[in-house]
């Protein structure tokens, strides 16, 4: 396994620019996700590292080696794609030995057979061998498509999407799977999604992308509670992280027609007067005696918790409280908002600590 | 409300894999209209049904009228088509019929005519003129069109649509229009009458066919096959070879079939272009007269003969030339 290095890579199709100088480092062994919406250009990334687009500015090294002008086959990096790409006219068996038989790596057969049959056993599909690809359903093939990952020792995993294609059952359990396969492989893996979920519960590293800038690299904590600027903000976290206006008089903040106003906190000395105040839903708690006052309109009710959409004055504020919830629309509501777990952002969006 | 099952869905469905969801008013429809195809091609096949009949007529039979549908089938035609005879007469002719036992079949038949076989005759060697330039026109058309198509498909060509029309522009010009050029320069490069002349001309025509249908096919085979190949250790030619040619291969096939057709079938350039050493069996045929009136079942059987080897060829590759062998394994 390898370490990655991407430095300043700028990637130009015609006159649209995919990647800005997009700069990040993938350690040895580091679970990276890339997180971003589509068209932010994660899966550009992924063909930029692994030779199937050439980049037109920056370099990419790995284990500080220079790479840009190694062929695909040269660079020895393993790309799981999103729509599974088994090779039709081939069985189960003959996808999974296609790497290994390929002429520049000439693997005596026996060992052929050995490391597909190992590879099998761990994804769980060695009673799968003989079939045809098109006979799969859709989990089975995204198990042989890793195992065509799998069975070689690439120097990088590459995984563009590989879940998003599955139903959400199949999907929690792949994860689980890739998850503890890359443990206790101790791969290098770079795994590209739009899945806010899959990129907190999987990642040792997140880096979040948008229109072809790096927004913000950082563990999946620093992504939630100290997210770099709003879009960070409301890409992870559902239901959606609460922005609202708001101002600074004389140390206190106040949100912006509403009856909210929040005591001096120790972190706001450097807030500017107009700025953006970003509240988690959990931080947003009905309470008896709440300090501030809205009304109900609306109740979603998801079993273990409840999301309520309070209104107060102009402002919604969406609130997440675990359990059922007795709330009847309409009705008038007291909530508290945890001052001291609040996020403040610029009115270009940075955050502001 | 009767449920789903009992009744069947409210509107008929007339098109469906699943026969027991048919509404049975479709498959009524379905099959009249499988009758009526069948019967349009019931009467496009009467002119070949005619010909292969008559290939297998005496020469009395042949100009009977009306028609015979029964007769007694004889190989006449087919010795008239692949033998050179000379007549025999008098004593010649007894002593003939004396060591008649020694004689093959194609021979005796001969001498129920009087006649005595010399030698094969020339069509057996338009036959084979015509296997040659067909067939090697096919391989090096299919070929470089199979080339040409993949590079205007997966690579960044530039003025890409343009070239593709200049290619399909060749099959603009009417055949007519070019032959008289066509045989002044083949006169001037020493092509006139060669299987190499015949083999380009026909090559370049097929191109610009072969080109345009392969790119189709083509173009539907998903790049992220070859892409997992070259990711997985694999240059580009053997990415193409072992991933997108299997996969090409319905396409290759129809390809290859219409190509074939069209060079076997050819006429108006081999009669301008060939005389003698390269001369094709189409305009063979045409020209076949024989001694005293036109052998009608030697023409017969020199077009029997001519169909055979396209329907040998179309026949095998048929199952590759129904679509849909290789759909699957990519999740739209």
């Amino acid at each position: 396994m390898s370490d990655v290095t991407l430095k300043h890579i700028t990637k130009r199709f015609r006159d649209v620019t995919a990647l800005r100088d997009v700069s990040f480092e993938i350690a040895d062994g580091e679970f990276f996700v890339l997180l971003g919406q589509t068209g932010a250009g994660k899966t550009t990334t992924l063909r930029v590292i692994a030779g199937l687009e050439q980049h037109d500015e920056g370099q990419l090294l790995f284990d500080g080696e220079l790479v840009d002008n190694l062929t695909p086959a040269d660079r020895d990096v393993a790309f799981v794609f999103q729509q599974y790409s088994l090779y039709p006219t081939m069985s189960v068996y003959d996808n999974l030995a296609f790497p290994l038989r390929s002429p520049m790596r000439k693997t005596p057969e026996a060992e052929i057979r050995q490391r597909v049959q190992s590879a099998a056993e761990t994804l769980r599909i060695n009673h799968l061998l003989d079939r045809k690809t098109a006979h799969l359903s859709g989990g089975e093939m995204q198990r042989v498509s890793i195992g065509r990952a799998i069975v070689r020792e690439p120097r990088i995993y590459l995984m563009d999407e590989p879940l998003s294609n599955l139903d959400a059952k199949l999907r929690e359990a792949l994860r689980v799977e890739l998850q503890h396969l890359q443990k206790t492989q101790g791969s290098t893996t770079l795994f590209v999604t739009h899945d806010q979920v899959e990129a907190l519960t999987m990642a040792d590293r997140i880096g979040v992308l948008d229109q072809g800038q790096l927004v913000q690299v950082g563990s999946p904590d620093d992504i939630y509670d100290r997210p770099a600027t709003t879009f960070v903000a409301q890409l992870v976290g559902t239901p959606g992280i609460n922005l609202l206006p708001a101002n600074r008089q004389n140390g206190s903040l106040i949100v912006k027609d509403s009856s909210i106003q929040l005591p001096k906190q120790s972190g706001s000395d450097n807030v500017p007067a107009d700025f953006i105040l970003g509240v988690r839903p959990e931080d947003v708690q009905p309470s008896p005696n709440g300090n501030f006052a809205g009304e109900v309109r609306l109740i979603e009710p998801l079993g273990v918790e409840t999301i309520l959409h309070i209104k107060s004055g102009q402002q919604s504020l969406l609130s997440i409280v675990t359990g059922m919830a007795s709330w009847t629309i309409g009705e008038p509501v007291r909530f508290n908002i945890a001052g001291d777990r609040v996020h403040y952002f610029a009115n270009d969006g940075k955050r502001v600590s | 409300m009767a449920s789903f099952e009992e009744t069947g869905p409210r509107n008929p469905v007339t098109e469906s894999i699943r026969v027991d969801k048919v509404h049975p008013r479709a498959r009524f429809l379905d099959n009249a209209r499988a009758i009526f195809v069948l019967i349009l091609a019931l009467i496009g096949l009467i002119p070949v049904l005619a010909m292969g009949l008559t290939a297998f007529k005496s020469r009395a039979d042949v100009v009977a009228v009306p028609p015979k549908i029964a007769f007694e089938p004889t190989l006449e035609g087919f010795v008239f088509l692949l033998t050179e005879r000379s007549q025999l007469s008098g004593t010649k002719l007894e002593e003939a019929k004396a060591n008649a036992d020694d004689l093959g079949l194609f021979g005796q038949i001969a001498l129920r005519n009087g006649q005595r076989i010399n030698g094969p005759s020339d069509y057996v060697t338009r036959l084979w003129n015509s296997l040659i330039i067909a067939g090697g026109s096919t391989i090096i058309s299919v070929v470089l069109g199979l080339f040409a198509a993949y590079a205007f498909s997966r690579f960044d060509i530039p003025g890409k649509d343009d070239l593709l029309f200049f290619i399909l522009s060749t099959r603009m010009l009417p055949a007519v229009v070019v032959t008289i050029p066509l045989f002044l320069m083949f006169r001037q490069l020493g092509l006139f009458d060669t299987h190499l002349g015949m083999i380009l001309l026909y090559t370049v025509f097929n191109l610009s066919l072969t080109v345009w249908l392969l790119k189709g096919f083509i173009d539907e085979i998903p790049r992220e096959y070859e892409e997992a190949a070259l990711v997985d250790g694999y240059t580009r030619f053997q990415a193409f070879y072992k991933i997108v040619l299997p996969q090409a291969a319905t396409g290759i096939a129809a390809t290859t079939v219409f190509s074939l057709i069209f060079a076997w079938n050819e006429y108006a350039f081999a009669l301008m272009l060939t005389s003698n050493n390269a001369r094709t069996a189409p305009p063979a045929i045409a020209t076949m007269l024989g001694r005293g009136g036109i052998e009608w079942s030697a023409i017969a059987a020199g077009t029997l003969t001519f169909l055979i080897p396209v329907v040998i060829i179309t026949f095998a590759l048929r199952r590759h030339l129904l679509r849909g062998v290789t759909f699957g394994a990519i999740r739209q």
